[in-house]
């Protein structure tokens, strides 16, 4: 059987940093290479050293995939290309390798110059093994080397988010990376076909959730939100600056549009018009909807809502800010946390998950006081929300998954424990395999192995290619039958107790008085001696011995007694 | 396998494939150089139109389409590679009882719609009173004057479609990918590979385990706003049908643009206007582009530059999103993220302004003199038939025709006299011959098919033996309503063997690096996909439940004996019999070999070079011993 081996380097059953080693067919992939939120230590990247001892990673592997921007895919990156040392290719889709750089480079930024952190890559080493990346369209079949291929499919999640499927000679794994199956308001959902895996491995972040209708979590979304600026609050909503923070645009702005609100909206970072410039220029990744429209009215052109400065945090009257990045982990979303965290008429509202240790993981788990940097305690008055809009499927999303690809096994990462071991079980109950409806066939033939090429013939063409003649093989025998007639009423009465006998068979009076059985010949002559017996001679090749032989122990039980 | 020609126009093919219990249709091209046989619809009533002598006003919308050579309906597939060959779609999906799956890539579906989109907006919006239609019947248009009279097959001619027919046309269509492999049922793979000739346009693969079939349209080597062609993957073919080569092969495209820009700077220069009849998209992008780099040097920075079309907004929109379909130069600006086409900054800048038609805004912003891109380049259609009117009596106009679909001749024929300047650039980036058999020669194709156009010289100049394909072995041509054999076989089918099976198999070596090995298995098909497993074991007869009746007991006769090969040795034959117990065996020497007599059991063996055969009474026993002697000398197959 076709053995595949499934290593998690990071996110096996956790969420953050994932990294999974993939062997197939002798060949080796490493599917994404994120880095964990959580920690500033080295649990923070995969263990690489896992991979190989001694020896070069361009050496064991043959590719690494990537699925998508977000840092706890691809985090890791430049730290496992330029400082551990890989020069193989990196596939991605052009926008993750439009926007993956940006990404690194603020992470970067944050860890060196606000935390200080030494030994970590430089700007040169992020270009550098940007340089080795190759990008992938969807669909496109990518010819890794001769027998490794891979396909990108659209995973929704966030612009340029793909599935990959890896395949070599007849066996393959999807790989899902992290997907959406209900198209939200900028993008639409993940879509696979039929393409039966041997393995599909899927993100189960959402593993126990079946989640409301996306309508109702918007409308609660705009009413808290709506709620405290009313009341003067300001309310900071944490979010990446791709992805989440691009729906919320569209779904705040399409609102201040409709109440005529007059509160103003910001954007941190100068990130904002150049991602929202990605999502114009990409728009072929976007909904059906945002494609459709995008000529007339394109709906990431905002106009209520303006880029951030420092300064504002401290105006006065209410105001919602989306800040980067999305966890309170670190820069300017933290800083603007903290200024407005003692003030119980704000609001935070945290729009996507968050990894264990993070302060935006600690409030959402109702700590109130927390601890900061320099023994510091800072305590939350402020309204602390929760709103489940990070795009990943929910277990109904993962099902459904299943049913399109119709993988043979399935491996659940990137979830918790627990609510893998619930979700494994749904899916051994949903999905049995179905025994095949055609009826197989027995098939002969030879096999002709010249060099590495295998051809197989009728085993008379094999003959008559290798110029080998056939040798026949036939019998005769010679069955006695007690009748006193003529040779052709024996003959006769032969041929009707056989066509009553086989049924199944064409069974045959020629001419000359002999009687066929397919291709077995049987001829009546008189006995040299004993006029009352008659002999059958019943001949056959080597190739239909069994029926001859049958044929020849039916007759010698001699006919029926034949009717008036 | 077998090639069904529908189309006679070179550039705007139509073939179907059967390939494999498949039926695959290649591009759906809409010829429509039959329109220059009807006169300009305007705007407005022209009395000077209606009033020209020898030409009839009559329904003035009518194409060109294909004659019933194959039924449509079971078409299964159609592939498209480019957005000029999707034009006839509507017309198949919507009126043959297809019920098949269109292939296409993203720009081409999307551009090809706005092509659509303009051609039944400039039909739609010029309704006519009354149309006619009994003329096509053969026996009037007998007395027509010429041409009418002389028009082959008028009776294929139809009305334009719909927008309604449009969109359920393009909801058949399948987005692709390039380098996509694409299962047509588990027996054929169809793969579009990127054509460098439009933005989405592709060449296909068709294929199967062991044969393959390329189709070459539209393609390019000019490095021009698309991605550059992928030749590599074309190598290896059976068959590579070639269509949609330069239909202009004397005319260097870059030399056209130079020519173009300068006599387009000269008639400004002069305070004349400039027409440019072109299509929405295409040579119009990569015009832009030249002109933004020429009217600074040029001192044209003042002269204003409409497009006008139904989709020129959608069309300067779209072409910005499709940074993966570009060449690399133009991807590399999305990273930037800067839009990957100047028209963007033309746009921003107020040079360029564009109009979805001449009312509205555009009356109150013209200027003269300026440079207007308008369709249709037919000259029989759309918002270029009022320039012409307005701008034909002046000599200090001037219409610069690029696109080479019409005989620009015949285009201005209805408005003849004209004083305006005519000057004829086209611009076809498509192959030449040249070209093409550079590519051939690199990509070695075992047969080439390709339209009768291209293996002889054009009729216009008879005497250029190098304007045609020349290729070993020579192409084979078709024309219009042919049906081709493609000279080769299938013979094999890929199919896949269990480990379980292959385990068990026995090679010996025939000939030195040649060995055999007999099959005996189950053939398992599903999805068209053939996988062979071992045999179930023969069911062992349950003892207790013998039963009398002799059907019960025929045996399985599916289950095959091997063939035979080699000879039997008679003295090494005679010495093993004496050794399984026979005695008193004779040998007689024949003609052709030796019988053997075993007188005791009244048999006789009968040896012969290539043959044996046992004549024995009617006793099993004996009969297996011998036939398992006999086998010990003989090679099994």
């Amino acid at each position: 059987m076709p053995e595949i081996r499934v290593t998690p380097l990071g996110a096996g059953q956790d969420v953050g940093r994932s990294c999974i080693l993939v062997s197939i067919g002798g060949k080796n992939v490493m599917l994404d290479c994120g880095m964990h939120m959580g920690f500033n230590d080295d649990r923070r990247f995969p263990d690489f050293s896992y991979i190989t001892r001694n020896g070069r990673l361009t050496d064991f592997l043959d590719c690494v995939i990537i699925s998508h921007f977000h840092l706890d895919h691809c985090g890791a990156l430049p730290y496992f290309s330029e400082m551990v040392g890989y020069d193989g290719p990196i596939y991605m889709t052009h926008p993750t390798q439009a926007i993956c750089p940006i990404l690194l480079e603020d992470y970067r930024k944050i860890a060196v110059d606000k935390k200080g952190e030494a030994n970590f890559f430089t700007s040169q080493m992020i270009k550098d093994c940007m340089k080795k990346v190759v990008a992938v369209h969807l669909h496109q079949t990518v010819q890794v080397d001769d027998e490794l291929e891979i396909k990108a499919y659209y995973a929704g999640h966030v612009l340029g988010a793909a599935m990959f499927q890896i395949k070599v000679g007849s066996e393959s794994v999807v790989y899902t990376g992290d997907y959406n199956m209900t198209p939200d308001r900028h993008l639409g959902a993940a879509w696979i076909d039929k393409c039966r895996p041997n393995l599909l491995i899927t993100e189960s972040t959402y593993a126990t959730t079946i989640r409301d209708s996306k309508r109702c979590r918007e409308r609660d979304f705009l009413k808290k939100v709506h709620e405290a600026v009313e009341r003067g609050g300001k309310v900071l909503i944490p979010v990446f600056a791709l992805g989440r923070a691009q729906e919320l645009c569209i779904l705040l702005e399409t609102f201040w549009e409709r109440m005529n609100l007059k509160a103003p909206i910001y954007f941190s970072t100068g990130l904002t018009e150049k991602a929202n410039h990605y999502y114009k220029l990409f728009i072929t990744w976007t909904n059906q909807k945002i494609r459709k429209t995008f000529v007339q009215r394109n709906m990431f052109e905002f106009k209520h809502i303006k880029a951030f400065d420092r300064a504002f945090a401290d105006n006065p009257g209410p105001m919602v800010v989306f800040a980067t990045p999305g966890m309170l982990h670190a820069g300017q979303s933290l800083q603007i946390f903290r200024k407005w965290a003692g003030n119980e008429k704000n609001m935070v509202i945290m729009p996507g998950y968050c990894v264990q240790g993070t302060v935006g993981h600690k409030i959402l788990s109702g700590q109130r006081k927390l601890e900061m940097e320099g023994r510091q305690v800072l305590e939350v008055k402020m309204q602390v929300e929760y709103m489940s809009f990070s795009a990943h499927a929910d277990a109904k999303g993962i099902m459904q998954l299943v049913g399109q690809a119709e993988p043979e096994s399935v491996l659940l990462v990137h979830g918790e424990a627990k609510k893998m071991e619930f979700l494994k079980q749904k899916i051994e109950q949903e999905f049995r395999l179905l025994p095949d409806a055609k009826k197989p066939r027995l098939l002969h033939g030879t096999l002709i192995m010249k060099d590495s090429n295998f051809r197989l013939v009728s085993s008379e063409q094999a003959l008559k290619e290798l110029g080998l003649a056939e040798h026949q093989l036939r019998f005769t025998c010679r069955v006695h039958l007690h009748d006193p007639r003529k040779e052709q009423e024996t003959a006769m009465r032969v041929y009707s107790h056989l066509k009553s006998v086989l049924k199944e068979h064409c069974v045959q009076h020629l001419p000359d008085g002999s009687v066929t059985v397919e291709s077995i010949l049987i001829q009546a002559a008189a006995h040299s001696e004993d006029p009352g017996t008659k002999v059958l001679l019943v001949s056959w090749t080597y190739q239909d011995e069994e029926l001859g032989s049958h044929l020849t122990s039916l007759l010698k039980k001699g006919l029926p007694q034949a009717a008036s | 396998m077998k090639l069904y020609c529908l189309s006679g126009h070179p550039t705007l093919p139509c073939n179907v494939l059967k390939f494999k219990s498949t039926t695959i249709m290649l591009d759906c091209g809409l010829d429509m150089t039959s329109t220059l046989n009807f006169l300009p619809l305007p705007l407005v009533q022209s009395p000077r139109l209606s009033n020209l002598p020898g030409w009839s006003l009559k329904d003035g919308n009518a194409f060109l389409d294909k004659t019933e050579l194959i039924d449509l309906s079971t078409v299964d597939v159609i592939l498209i590679s480019n957005y000029h060959c999707m034009m006839a779609l509507p017309y198949i999906t919507e009126h043959t009882g297809f019920t098949g799956t269109v292939y296409a890539t993203e720009p081409t579906v999307q551009i090809g719609r706005l092509l659509m989109e303009e051609l039944v907006n400039f039909i739609e919006r010029v309704p006519k009173a009354q149309s006619a239609s009994l003329w096509k019947n053969k026996d009037i248009q007998r007395l027509l004057p010429s041409p009418l009279k002389d028009a082959v097959e008028v009776s294929t001619w139809r009305r334009c479609y719909t927008m309604q027919e449009v969109n359920s046309a393009l909801s058949k269509i399948q987005l692709v990918g390039y380098s996509q492999k694409i299962e047509l049922f588990g027996a054929v793979q169809v793969t579009p590979l990127s054509s460098g000739y439009a933005l989405g346009s592709s060449n296909w693969i068709i294929q199967s385990h062991y044969e393959k079939v390329s189709y070459v349209s539209g393609s390019s080597l000019l490095t021009t706003h698309p991605q550059p062609m992928d030749q590599a993957s074309l190598k290896n073919s059976d068959v590579l049908v070639l269509t949609g080569l330069t239909q202009i092969p004397t005319a260097n495209p870059d030399g056209m643009v130079g020519e173009f820009c300068s006599n387009l700077a000269l008639t400004v220069r002069n305070g004349g206007n400039v027409l440019v009849p072109c299509y929405p998209s295409g040579v119009i992008y990569d015009l832009l582009e030249c002109l933004y780099q020429y009217i600074d040097s040029a001192g044209l920075s003042n002269i204003p530059f409409y497009f006008i079309s139904p989709v020129a907004n959608s069309s300067l929109e779209f072409s910005q999103i499709f940074a993966e379909w570009l060449c690399h130069n133009k991807q590399t600006k999305v990273y930037l993220p800067e839009p990957p086409f100047p028209h963007a900054e033309l746009i921003q800048t107020n040079k360029l302004k564009h109009y979805p038609s001449l009312h509205g805004d555009f009356s109150s912003d013209f200027r003269q003199p300026c440079v207007v891109f308008t369709g249709h380049p037919s000259l029989r259609f759309g918002d270029v038939v009022h320039f012409m009117e307005l701008w034909g009596k002046s000599s200090l106009n001037t219409v610069i025709f690029t696109e080479p679909d019409f005989s620009y001749l015949e285009a201005l024929a209805p408005y003849q006299p004209l004083a305006m300047k005519c000057i004829y650039c086209p611009i076809d980036t498509r192959l030449n011959f040249i070209q093409v058999s550079k590519l051939l020669k690199e990509v070695q194709p075992l047969h080439v098919v390709c339209p009768e156009q291209y293996t002889q010289p054009p009729p216009a100049q008879s005497h250029r033996m190098d304007l045609m394909i020349d290729c070993q072995p020579p192409a084979m041509s078709y024309r219009r309503a042919e049906v081709l054999a493609l000279p080769f076989k299938r013979r094999y089918e890929k199919i896949e063997i269990m480990p379980e099976l292959a385990d068990s198999l026995v090679p010996m070596e025939i000939k030195p690096g040649i060995s055999l090995a007999t099959v005996s298995a189950v053939l398992h098909t599903k999805d068209n996909k053939h996988v062979l497993q071992p045999p179930p074991r023969p069911t062992q007869p349950t003892g207790g439940k013998k039963r009398k009746r002799a059907s019960d007991d025929i045996p399985d006769c599916k289950v095959l004996k091997p063939l035979l090969s080699g000879s039997i040795p008679v003295e090494q034959f005679v010495q093993a019999l004496e050794k399984h117990g026979f005695s008193d065996i004779k040998v007689e020497d024949t003609a052709k070999g030796h019988i053997v007599l075993l007188q005791e059991a009244e048999t006789l063996i009968q040896i012969e070079e290539d043959s044996t055969h046992i004549i024995c009474d009617n006793d099993e026993m004996l009969r297996v011993r011998l036939r398992d002697l006999v086998l010990k000398f003989l090679q099994k197959f």
